[in-house]
C-alpha cells in the first residue's frame, strides 16, 4: 500500500486508489461494524427495523448530456445503492453546492429531472440543504443525496455470502454513461447516438428479489464492472470467472471506447448492476430482470468459482485468458 | 441488405471470432515451428507499436503461442522511447508562469528526473489540461488570449500530422499565444537502429497500423531487402495479430523476406499523402533523443523554418537536458526487444503502474503496464 501525502485525482476514480484512500482514512477514523463491509449501503437495526442508508456526491462536467443530467444521476445513483442491498427506497435528501452565477435556468431544469427519476423510483426528496460558493469555489454545482429504505424480512444481500458456481448476471450494455459523458465533455462529435444509462433500478431489482437465490448484486458504477468484481471476489474469497464474448455493450460504445483507449470493463455506468444468484436461480432471475425496461439485455458473463488465489479473470473472446485488476488510478484517454 | 459503417468494419465481431482464431492458432503453431528450425530453434517477433502490445496483451493470446513463438515489444510507445531530459523539458514548461499545458493523458505520470511528473505539478498549481485533440488546444488558446497555451506533442508519424495540422491552423488564425514540442520520432530509422545492433535476434517486425497509413509501405521496404527481415503491416483486432504472425512466420519459412500490408482496410501503399504533406510543411527531420538509446542523427521531427515561431523549447528558452535514466529500470532494453517486463527486477515489486519507476509501467501503451494489468 502506498502512502500518500495529497488527495490526487484517482483517489476520486472508484478504482484502487480510493479503496485506499477509503481504507488508510476514513475506515481507520469512522470504523464500525456497520460501516467495514464498504457496501454500496449500509445496515443498521432502528426499533427493529432495518434500514439501508447511503449518501453519495455528484460532480460531473457538463451537468447535462445525452440521456440525463447531474440530478438525475443523483436521484438514481442513490436509489439503486439502496436497492441493490435488497432495500426498499423510502425518502432521499438533496444537498446542493451552488457556484455563484451558476443559471437559474439549468438549476430548474435539474431540480425538475430529480423529481421526475425520483417519481419513476417512487420516492420523494424530503429534505435538503442549499450553499452558494464564489465564483471559482466550486464547478457550478455539486450534489450529495443520501437516501434510506427498508430491507424486508428475510432477506440479507452481501458479497461475503457468495458461493462457489454462483452465476455473474450484468443487467443490461455496460460503458455508455461513460462514453456518452465524455463525448460531451470534449465535443468529440462521437457517432452512434450513446446516452447516459441513467436510470433507477429499485422496481427492476425487487422483481429479481422475488425469487430465491439472488445472493449480493452490486451497484456497477465508477471503476466499472472490473472494479466490482474485484471487490466481490475479495469479499467471498472466490474467483470471478467472466466470459468476454458475454459482456454487453453496443457496438458503439465499443467503438467509441477503442477510439479513446477505454477498456469497458473500466467504465463508469449509472444503471446497471452485477447480479450473483446460484445456478439454479439463474433462469428465472434473468427472467425477471429481462422482464423491466432497464434489464432488457440482463445477461449471464460468468461465474464464481474457488480457486488457491481469488482473482477475476477474463476468458477472451479468441479463447485466452487475463485476469482484470481493479481499475488503478483514472482512465486515461491515450495518445494514439 | 444494409450497408457496414465504417466503424462496424473496423471492428466486426469477426475479428474476435473464436473459431477462427483456434484455426490461425493452429496454423500458427505448424509453421512457428518449421520457421524455428531456421532460426535456431526460437522464433523472436516484435510488435513494433504500443497498441499492438496492448492488443495482445488484453486478448490473453499470449498463453496460446506455441514455445517457439516470442512476441517482443518495441520501441513504438511515444511516452515510454521519450527521453527522460524530454520529459524534465516538458515539466519545465509546466513551470512557466501562468501557462496552460495541453496533453494526451498518457503524458500525466511520467516522472522527470527529479521525480516529478505533470500530475505533480497540477498539485503545485500548474495548469495542466488532457485534451483529445489538439485542435482543442489551438481553440483553447483562441479562448483564452491572455495566456501561453502549450501543448506537449511527442509520438511518431502517427501524431505529428495532427499535430502539424492543429499549429499550422493557429499560424493561420496568427495566434501569437499557442506553442507546442516537437518530440516526435520517426519509425523506419528506429527500425534501422534495431536492425543495425549486433545483438540483434529479431526475426520479423509487425509494422505498426496507424504510422503505417501516413507513411505507407515504401519506407519499410530496406528492412526487407537490405537487413532480409519479413515485415507485416498489421491492424490491432486480435484476428489481425493472428494474421500478422501467420504471414510473419510464412516469409520466415519460405525465406523471401517482403512489406506486407495486412491491415489493408485501413493502410494503402502509398500510405496517406495529404498527411505526409502537412508533416513535411510543418517539420524537418532532425536529430532526436530516444530513451535508452541516446540521440541520434535523422531519426525525429522538429519545427521547420516556417512554424519555428511555435517551438515551445524555443519560446520559453527551454534548456536541453540529459538526465539519466532511473536506476535499475530495464525501461530502455525492454524497448530494444532485449527483455521482457518480468526481467526487470523493479518489475510489479517497485514498480507498478500507481508508483511507476520507468515509463513503460506508467503509458497504457506501455510493455510493462500490458504485462501487469492483464497478468500476461
Amino acid at each position: 500500500m502506498v502512502d500518500f501525502k495529497k488527495v490526487l485525482l484517482g483517489h476520486g476514480s472508484g478504482g484502487r486508489l480510493s479503496r485506499e484512500l477509503v481504507e488508510q482514512v476514513f475506515l481507520k477514523s469512522f470504523s464500525n461494524p456497520a460501516l467495514a463491509p464498504l457496501e454500496d449501503a449500509a445496515e443498521v437495526t432502528l426499533g427493529g427495523a432495518r434500514l439501508a442508508f447511503t449518501t453519495d456526491s455528484y460532480v460531473v462536467t457538463p451537468v447535462e448530456f445525452p440521456g440525463a443530467d447531474i440530478g438525475r444521476v443523483a436521484v438514481c445513483g442513490t436509489v439503486n445503492d439502496l436497492a441493490v442491498k435488497g432495500a426498499r427506497p423510502a425518502a432521499l435528501s438533496a444537498g446542493f453546492i451552488l457556484e455563484e452565477g451558476f443559471p437559474a435556468d439549468v438549476l430548474k431544469r435539474i431540480t425538475a429531472s430529480m423529481k421526475r427519476a425520483a417519481d419513476e423510483a417512487g420516492v420523494s426528496i424530503v429534505t435538503g440543504d442549499t450553499k452558494v460558493v464564489e465564483k471559482g469555489h466550486a464547478d457550478g454545482i455539486f450534489i450529495n443525496t443520501s437516501g434510506i429504505g427498508l430491507i424486508p424480512k428475510g432477506r440479507r444481500l452481501t458479497s461475503s455470502v457468495v458461493r462457489h458456481g454462483d452465476v455473474i448476471i450484468v443487467s443490461g450494455n455496460l460503458a455508455d454513461h461513460g462514453v456518452a459523458v465524455m463525448n460531451a465533455r470534449s465535443k468529440l462529435g462521437l457517432e452512434g447516438g450513446i446516452k447516459s444509462d441513467a436510470a433507477p433500478l429499485n422496481r427492476m431489482i425487487e422483481g429479481a428479489l422475488r425469487h430465491c437465490g439472488v445472493r449480493a448484486m452490486r451497484d456497477i458504477t465508477r471503476g466499472g464492472l472490473a472494479t466490482v468484481l474485484n471487490e466481490v471476489a475479495g469479499a467471498c474469497g472466490l474467483t470471478a470467472e467472466v466470459e468476454e464474448d458475454l459482456v454487453p455493450v453496443s457496438p458503439a460504445a465499443r467503438n467509441a471506447c477503442a477510439l479513446l483507449g477505454l477498456d469497458p470493463m473500466y467504465v463508469a455506468n449509472e444503471g446497471k448492476i452485477a447480479l450473483f444468484a446460484a445456478p439454479e436461480a439463474a433462469g428465472k432471475v434473468l427472467k425477471a430482470l429481462r422482464a423491466d425496461k432497464y434489464g432488457r439485455n440482463a445477461v449471464v458473463v460468468g461465474r464464481m468459482v474457488r480457486e488457491k488465489k481469488p482473482q477475476v479473470r477474463l476468458k477472451t473472446s479468441i479463447g485466452g485468458a487475463r485476469i482484470m485488476l481493479m481499475l488503478e488510478g483514472e482512465q486515461l484517454p491515450r495518445i494514439c | 441488405m444494409k450497408t457496414a459503417t465504417p466503424a462496424e468494419r473496423f471492428s466486426s465481431p469477426l475479428w474476435r471470432d473464436r473459431a477462427l482464431a483456434a484455426s490461425a492458432l493452429s496454423e500458427i503453431e505448424r509453421l512457428a515451428d518449421v520457421a524455428a528450425a531456421k532460426t535456431g530453434g526460437q522464433v523472436n517477433f516484435m510488435e513494433v507499436c504500443g497498441t499492438h502490445t496492448m492488443a495482445i496483451a488484453a486478448s490473453g493470446m499470449r498463453r496460446l503461442f506455441p514455445k517457439t513463438l516470442r512476441m517482443l515489444s518495441g520501441p513504438g510507445c511515444p511516452v515510454c522511447v521519450t527521453s527522460q531530459g524530454d520529459i524534465d523539458r516538458v515539466l519545465a514548461l509546466a513551470a512557466v508562469p501562468g501557462a496552460i499545458i495541453t496533453t494526451f493523458g498518457d503524458m500525466l505520470k511520467v516522472k522527470g528526473s527529479k521525480g516529478l511528473d505533470l500530475n505533480s505539478m497540477r498539485e503545485r498549481g500548474a495548469d495542466v489540461r488532457v485534451v483529445y485533440s489538439p485542435l482543442d488546444a489551438v481553440a483553447l488558446a483562441a479562448a483564452e488570449p491572455a495566456r501561453q497555451v502549450i501543448f506537449i506533442g511527442v509520438g511518431f508519424e502517427t501524431t505529428a500530422p495532427v499535430i502539424g495540422g492543429a499549429v499550422a491552423r493557429a499560424k493561420k488564425a496568427g495566434l501569437k499565444n499557442f506553442s507546442s514540442t516537437a518530440f516526435f520520432k520517426l519509425v523506419p530509422p528506429a527500425l534501422e537502429l534495431l536492425l543495425s545492433d549486433p545483438e540483434n535476434r529479431i526475426h520479423g517486425f509487425m509494422l505498426p497500423g496507424h504510422v503505417s497509413a501516413i507513411i505507407g509501405l515504401e519506407p519499410y521496404r530496406f528492412v526487407a531487402e537490405k537487413y532480409r527481415v519479413p515485415c507485416v503491416v498489421t491492424g490491432f483486432e486480435p484476428l489481425d495479430i493472428l494474421a500478422g504472425i501467420d504471414m510473419l512466420l510464412k516469409q520466415v519459412v519460405a525465406g523471401k523476406p517482403s512489406v506486407e500490408d495486412e491491415y489493408f482496410r485501413a493502410v494503402r501503399a502509398g500510405g496517406n499523402p495529404a498527411a505526409r504533406k502537412l508533416m513535411e510543411e510543418v517539420f524537418s527531420v532532425c536529430a532526436a533523443s530516444w530513451r535508452a538509446i541516446g540521440t541520434v542523427d535523422a531519426t525525429g521531427l522538429e519545427f521547420s523554418k516556417a512554424y519555428a515561431a511555435f517551438d515551445a523549447v524555443k519560446r520559453f528558452r527551454i534548456p536541453y537536458s540529459d538526465a539519466p535514466e532511473p536506476k535499475g529500470c530495464l525501461c530502455g532494453k525492454i524497448l530494444l526487444g532485449k527483455a521482457l517486463p518480468p526481467d526487470c527486477p523493479l518489475f510489479g515489486k517497485t514498480c507498478t503502474p500507481s508508483s511507476a519507476v520507468g515509463p513503460c509501467m506508467v503509458s497504457s501503451e506501455g510493455a510493462c503496464a500490458a504485462w501487469f494489468k492483464y497478468g500476461d
